[in-house]
Protein backbone atom coordinates (compact mmCIF):
# COMPACT_ATOMS: atom_id res chain seq x y z
CA UNK A 1 0.00 0.00 0.00
CA UNK A 2 2.85 2.48 0.88
CA UNK A 3 4.37 1.10 -2.28
CA UNK A 4 1.29 2.27 -4.40
CA UNK A 5 0.95 5.42 -2.29
CA UNK A 6 4.56 6.84 -2.94
CA UNK A 7 4.14 5.56 -6.99
CA UNK A 8 1.13 7.70 -7.28
CA UNK A 9 2.85 10.61 -5.61
CA UNK A 10 5.25 10.22 -7.98
CA UNK A 11 2.84 10.24 -11.12
CA UNK A 12 1.16 13.52 -9.76
CA UNK A 13 4.29 15.11 -9.37
CA UNK A 14 5.62 14.21 -12.59
CA UNK A 15 4.16 16.70 -14.72
CA UNK A 16 5.17 19.74 -12.65
CA UNK A 17 8.81 18.54 -12.97
CA UNK A 18 9.05 19.84 -17.10
CA UNK A 19 9.02 23.66 -16.62
CA UNK A 20 11.38 25.88 -15.47
CA UNK A 21 14.49 25.16 -17.78
CA UNK A 22 15.10 22.06 -15.51
CA UNK A 23 14.66 18.55 -16.38
CA UNK A 24 12.55 17.58 -19.45
CA UNK A 25 9.52 15.90 -18.28
CA UNK A 26 11.12 12.69 -20.73
CA UNK A 27 14.35 12.41 -19.00
CA UNK A 28 14.75 8.46 -18.61
CA UNK A 29 14.79 7.09 -14.91
CA UNK A 30 18.20 6.00 -15.79
CA UNK A 31 19.66 9.65 -16.16
CA UNK A 32 18.51 10.23 -12.50
CA UNK A 33 19.96 7.27 -11.07
CA UNK A 34 23.20 7.26 -13.00
CA UNK A 35 24.32 10.90 -13.52
CA UNK A 36 22.14 11.91 -10.59
CA UNK A 37 23.58 10.09 -7.33
CA UNK A 38 27.15 11.92 -7.29
CA UNK A 39 25.31 15.35 -8.41
CA UNK A 40 22.38 17.02 -9.28
CA UNK A 41 20.84 15.41 -12.29
CA UNK A 42 22.30 18.65 -14.48
CA UNK A 43 19.37 20.11 -16.67
CA UNK A 44 21.11 18.78 -19.95
CA UNK A 45 20.58 22.18 -21.76
CA UNK A 46 23.56 23.69 -19.75
CA UNK A 47 25.73 21.54 -22.06
CA UNK A 48 25.89 21.45 -26.41
CA UNK A 49 25.74 18.05 -27.64
CA UNK A 50 29.29 17.84 -28.79
CA UNK A 51 30.29 18.57 -24.98
CA UNK A 52 27.77 16.12 -24.00
CA UNK A 53 29.60 13.61 -26.17
CA UNK A 54 32.85 14.14 -24.84
CA UNK A 55 31.35 14.01 -21.38
CA UNK A 56 29.66 10.62 -21.99
CA UNK A 57 33.13 9.20 -23.98
CA UNK A 58 35.15 10.08 -21.05
CA UNK A 59 32.41 8.35 -18.24
CA UNK A 60 35.35 5.80 -17.23
CA UNK A 61 37.52 9.04 -15.99
CA UNK A 62 34.49 11.77 -15.15
CA UNK A 63 36.07 14.06 -12.77
CA UNK A 64 38.73 11.70 -11.40
CA UNK A 65 36.11 8.88 -10.72
CA UNK A 66 34.95 6.33 -12.87
CA UNK A 67 31.14 6.74 -13.55
CA UNK A 68 30.83 4.26 -16.63
CA UNK A 69 27.65 2.65 -16.92
CA UNK A 70 26.35 -0.49 -19.09
CA UNK A 71 26.52 0.22 -22.89
CA UNK A 72 22.92 0.07 -23.59
CA UNK A 73 22.38 2.75 -20.38
CA UNK A 74 25.14 4.71 -22.11
CA UNK A 75 22.98 4.84 -25.85
CA UNK A 76 20.09 5.68 -24.18
CA UNK A 77 21.47 8.63 -22.09
CA UNK A 78 23.53 9.81 -24.78
CA UNK A 79 20.55 10.11 -27.00
CA UNK A 80 18.79 11.57 -24.42
CA UNK A 81 21.64 14.27 -23.83
CA UNK A 82 21.73 15.28 -27.68
CA UNK A 83 18.32 15.37 -28.04
CA UNK A 84 17.88 17.87 -24.86
CA UNK A 85 21.23 19.79 -25.31
CA UNK A 86 21.39 23.26 -25.20
CA UNK A 87 23.39 25.80 -27.73
CA UNK A 88 25.54 27.02 -25.50
CA UNK A 89 28.82 24.97 -25.95
CA UNK A 90 30.93 25.11 -22.57
CA UNK A 91 34.21 27.00 -22.56
CA UNK A 92 36.62 25.18 -24.94
CA UNK A 93 39.98 24.12 -23.86
CA UNK A 94 38.96 21.95 -20.61
CA UNK A 95 39.64 18.72 -20.53
CA UNK A 96 36.35 17.86 -19.46
CA UNK A 97 33.47 20.38 -20.38
CA UNK A 98 32.06 22.02 -17.32
CA UNK A 99 28.86 23.98 -17.71
CA UNK A 100 30.10 25.83 -14.44
CA UNK A 101 32.63 28.65 -16.87
CA UNK A 102 30.25 28.58 -19.21
CA UNK A 103 28.85 32.19 -20.39
CA UNK A 104 25.03 31.23 -19.45
CA UNK A 105 26.16 29.94 -15.45
CA UNK A 106 28.20 32.47 -14.94
CA UNK A 107 26.19 35.31 -15.93
CA UNK A 108 22.84 33.64 -14.32
CA UNK A 109 24.85 33.42 -10.81
CA UNK A 110 26.69 36.57 -11.22
CA UNK A 111 25.15 38.10 -8.04
CA UNK A 112 26.44 35.45 -6.18
CA UNK A 113 29.44 36.44 -4.40
CA UNK A 114 32.10 34.51 -3.57
CA UNK A 115 31.57 33.45 -0.65
CA UNK A 116 28.94 31.56 -1.13
CA UNK A 117 30.17 29.26 -3.47
CA UNK A 118 32.99 28.78 -0.40
CA UNK A 119 30.50 28.20 1.87
CA UNK A 120 30.98 24.55 3.55
CA UNK A 121 27.04 24.08 3.17
CA UNK A 122 27.66 24.75 -0.28
CA UNK A 123 31.02 23.58 -1.51
CA UNK A 124 30.91 24.62 -4.97
CA UNK A 125 28.83 25.48 -7.95
CA UNK A 126 27.98 22.13 -8.69
CA UNK A 127 25.95 21.43 -5.95
CA UNK A 128 22.23 22.89 -7.15
CA UNK A 129 20.67 21.90 -4.04
CA UNK A 130 22.25 23.49 -1.77
CA UNK A 131 20.07 26.60 -2.86
CA UNK A 132 17.69 25.54 -5.56
CA UNK A 133 15.39 23.59 -3.12
CA UNK A 134 13.53 21.80 -5.91
CA UNK A 135 16.87 20.71 -7.70
CA UNK A 136 16.09 16.93 -6.87
CA UNK A 137 13.49 17.33 -9.23
CA UNK A 138 14.51 18.93 -11.88
CA UNK A 139 13.10 22.72 -10.37
CA UNK A 140 15.38 25.60 -10.93
CA UNK A 141 13.11 28.62 -10.54
CA UNK A 142 13.31 31.71 -8.47
CA UNK A 143 10.57 30.45 -6.00
CA UNK A 144 12.83 27.61 -4.77
CA UNK A 145 15.74 29.34 -3.85
CA UNK A 146 17.16 29.88 -0.54
CA UNK A 147 21.18 30.87 -0.70
CA UNK A 148 23.31 30.27 2.45
CA UNK A 149 23.91 33.57 4.25
CA UNK A 150 22.22 35.63 1.83
CA UNK A 151 18.11 37.38 1.64
CA UNK A 152 17.40 36.32 -1.50
CA UNK A 153 16.31 39.74 -3.74
CA UNK A 154 18.55 41.68 -1.15
CA UNK A 155 19.88 43.27 -4.96
CA UNK A 156 16.96 43.65 -7.02
CA UNK B 1 -6.99 5.27 -14.53
CA UNK B 2 -4.09 4.07 -16.64
CA UNK B 3 -2.27 6.24 -14.29
CA UNK B 4 -3.46 4.06 -11.48
CA UNK B 5 -3.08 0.91 -13.07
CA UNK B 6 0.47 1.74 -14.00
CA UNK B 7 1.54 2.66 -10.31
CA UNK B 8 -0.44 -0.69 -8.92
CA UNK B 9 2.03 -2.39 -11.55
CA UNK B 10 4.96 -0.44 -10.25
CA UNK B 11 3.78 -1.76 -6.97
CA UNK B 12 3.24 -5.41 -7.22
CA UNK B 13 6.45 -5.23 -9.07
CA UNK B 14 8.34 -3.40 -6.64
CA UNK B 15 7.18 -5.83 -3.63
CA UNK B 16 7.84 -9.17 -5.93
CA UNK B 17 11.54 -8.08 -6.33
CA UNK B 18 12.27 -6.16 -3.59
CA UNK B 19 15.38 -8.02 -1.02
CA UNK B 20 15.20 -7.77 2.15
CA UNK B 21 19.31 -6.53 4.01
CA UNK B 22 19.47 -9.97 5.46
CA UNK B 23 19.73 -11.60 2.08
CA UNK B 24 22.15 -9.74 1.34
CA UNK B 25 23.68 -10.50 4.64
CA UNK B 26 23.14 -14.43 4.08
CA UNK B 27 24.50 -14.23 0.47
CA UNK B 28 27.88 -12.64 0.86
CA UNK B 29 28.63 -14.18 4.48
CA UNK B 30 27.77 -17.57 2.12
CA UNK B 31 30.06 -16.93 0.14
CA UNK B 32 32.45 -16.03 2.49
CA UNK B 33 32.32 -19.08 4.11
CA UNK B 34 33.52 -20.95 0.95
CA UNK B 35 37.25 -19.39 1.38
CA UNK B 36 36.74 -19.07 5.25
CA UNK B 37 34.95 -21.89 6.52
CA UNK B 38 32.95 -20.63 9.64
CA UNK B 39 32.29 -17.03 8.19
CA UNK B 40 30.36 -14.94 10.55
CA UNK B 41 29.69 -11.73 9.60
CA UNK B 42 30.70 -9.24 12.51
CA UNK B 43 29.83 -5.79 12.94
CA UNK B 44 33.26 -4.30 14.83
CA UNK B 45 34.84 -5.70 11.35
CA UNK B 46 32.15 -3.38 9.30
CA UNK B 47 32.84 -0.50 11.35
CA UNK B 48 36.68 -0.71 11.25
CA UNK B 49 36.37 -1.24 7.57
CA UNK B 50 34.25 1.89 7.15
CA UNK B 51 36.50 4.16 8.50
CA UNK B 52 39.55 3.17 7.17
CA UNK B 53 41.33 5.35 5.63
CA UNK B 54 42.81 3.45 2.36
CA UNK B 55 45.17 5.94 1.03
CA UNK B 56 43.93 5.51 -2.59
CA UNK B 57 41.75 8.41 -3.03
CA UNK B 58 42.57 11.62 -1.46
CA UNK B 59 38.92 13.03 -1.76
CA UNK B 60 37.07 9.86 -0.76
CA UNK B 61 39.62 7.84 2.04
CA UNK B 62 36.93 6.21 3.67
CA UNK B 63 33.15 5.32 3.27
CA UNK B 64 32.93 7.65 6.34
CA UNK B 65 34.20 10.54 4.26
CA UNK B 66 30.55 10.88 2.70
CA UNK B 67 28.61 8.72 4.95
CA UNK B 68 29.77 9.25 7.97
CA UNK B 69 30.34 7.44 11.34
CA UNK B 70 26.98 6.55 11.78
CA UNK B 71 24.86 5.41 9.33
CA UNK B 72 21.42 6.22 10.31
CA UNK B 73 23.10 9.58 9.47
CA UNK B 74 22.66 10.79 6.02
CA UNK B 75 26.16 11.47 4.45
CA UNK B 76 27.09 14.09 1.92
CA UNK B 77 28.94 13.61 -0.95
CA UNK B 78 32.55 14.79 0.20
CA UNK B 79 33.50 16.29 -3.55
CA UNK B 80 29.81 17.90 -4.78
CA UNK B 81 28.36 17.87 -1.26
CA UNK B 82 25.17 16.22 -2.67
CA UNK B 83 23.00 15.10 0.21
CA UNK B 84 23.29 11.21 0.30
CA UNK B 85 20.70 8.95 1.73
CA UNK B 86 21.00 7.40 5.27
CA UNK B 87 22.92 3.98 4.92
CA UNK B 88 20.78 2.41 7.22
CA UNK B 89 17.26 0.48 6.36
CA UNK B 90 15.33 1.34 8.99
CA UNK B 91 16.09 4.98 8.08
CA UNK B 92 16.28 4.45 4.28
CA UNK B 93 13.90 1.64 3.82
CA UNK B 94 14.80 1.48 -0.10
CA UNK B 95 18.59 0.40 1.16
CA UNK B 96 19.78 -3.02 0.76
CA UNK B 97 16.10 -4.14 -1.11
CA UNK B 98 17.63 -4.11 -5.00
CA UNK B 99 20.38 -6.82 -6.02
CA UNK B 100 21.47 -4.74 -9.00
CA UNK B 101 22.14 -1.53 -6.61
CA UNK B 102 23.90 -3.25 -3.93
CA UNK B 103 26.15 -4.71 -6.00
CA UNK B 104 26.83 -1.40 -8.36
CA UNK B 105 27.60 0.82 -5.27
CA UNK B 106 30.04 -1.82 -4.02
CA UNK B 107 31.77 -1.93 -7.06
CA UNK B 108 31.82 1.38 -7.62
CA UNK B 109 32.67 2.73 -4.33
CA UNK B 110 34.85 -0.17 -3.44
CA UNK B 111 37.08 0.29 -6.69
CA UNK B 112 37.44 4.27 -5.81
CA UNK B 113 37.98 4.12 -2.15
CA UNK B 114 39.19 0.67 -1.36
CA UNK B 115 40.69 0.84 -4.74
CA UNK B 116 39.83 -2.62 -5.70
CA UNK B 117 37.03 -4.86 -5.14
CA UNK B 118 35.70 -5.74 -1.68
CA UNK B 119 35.57 -9.53 -0.80
CA UNK B 120 32.27 -11.14 -0.18
CA UNK B 121 33.78 -11.02 3.30
CA UNK B 122 34.06 -7.33 3.85
CA UNK B 123 30.85 -6.73 2.54
CA UNK B 124 29.03 -8.82 4.60
CA UNK B 125 30.31 -7.15 7.80
CA UNK B 126 29.52 -3.72 6.04
CA UNK B 127 26.24 -4.77 6.01
CA UNK B 128 26.22 -6.42 9.49
CA UNK B 129 27.35 -2.82 10.87
CA UNK B 130 25.22 -1.01 9.02
CA UNK B 131 21.95 -2.59 9.61
CA UNK B 132 23.27 -3.47 13.50
CA UNK B 133 23.53 0.54 13.94
CA UNK B 134 21.85 2.11 16.78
Amino acid sequence: MKHLLISLAALAAAPAWAGDHGLPANTPAAYKTECGSCHAAFPPALLAASDWRRTMAGLDKHFGTDASVDARTHAALLAFLERQAGRRAASPGTAEPRFTTGAWFVREHREVPPRVWKDPKVMGPTNCAACHKGADQGRYGERELSVPGMAYREHD
Amino acid sequence: MKNALFALALAVSQNLWAETPSHFLDTYSAEAAKSQPGFSANAARGKAFASRNWGVSEKLPSCTACHTDNPRNPGRHAVTGKTIEALSPSVSTARFSDPAKVEKWFKRNCKEVVGRACSPAEKADFIQFVIGAR
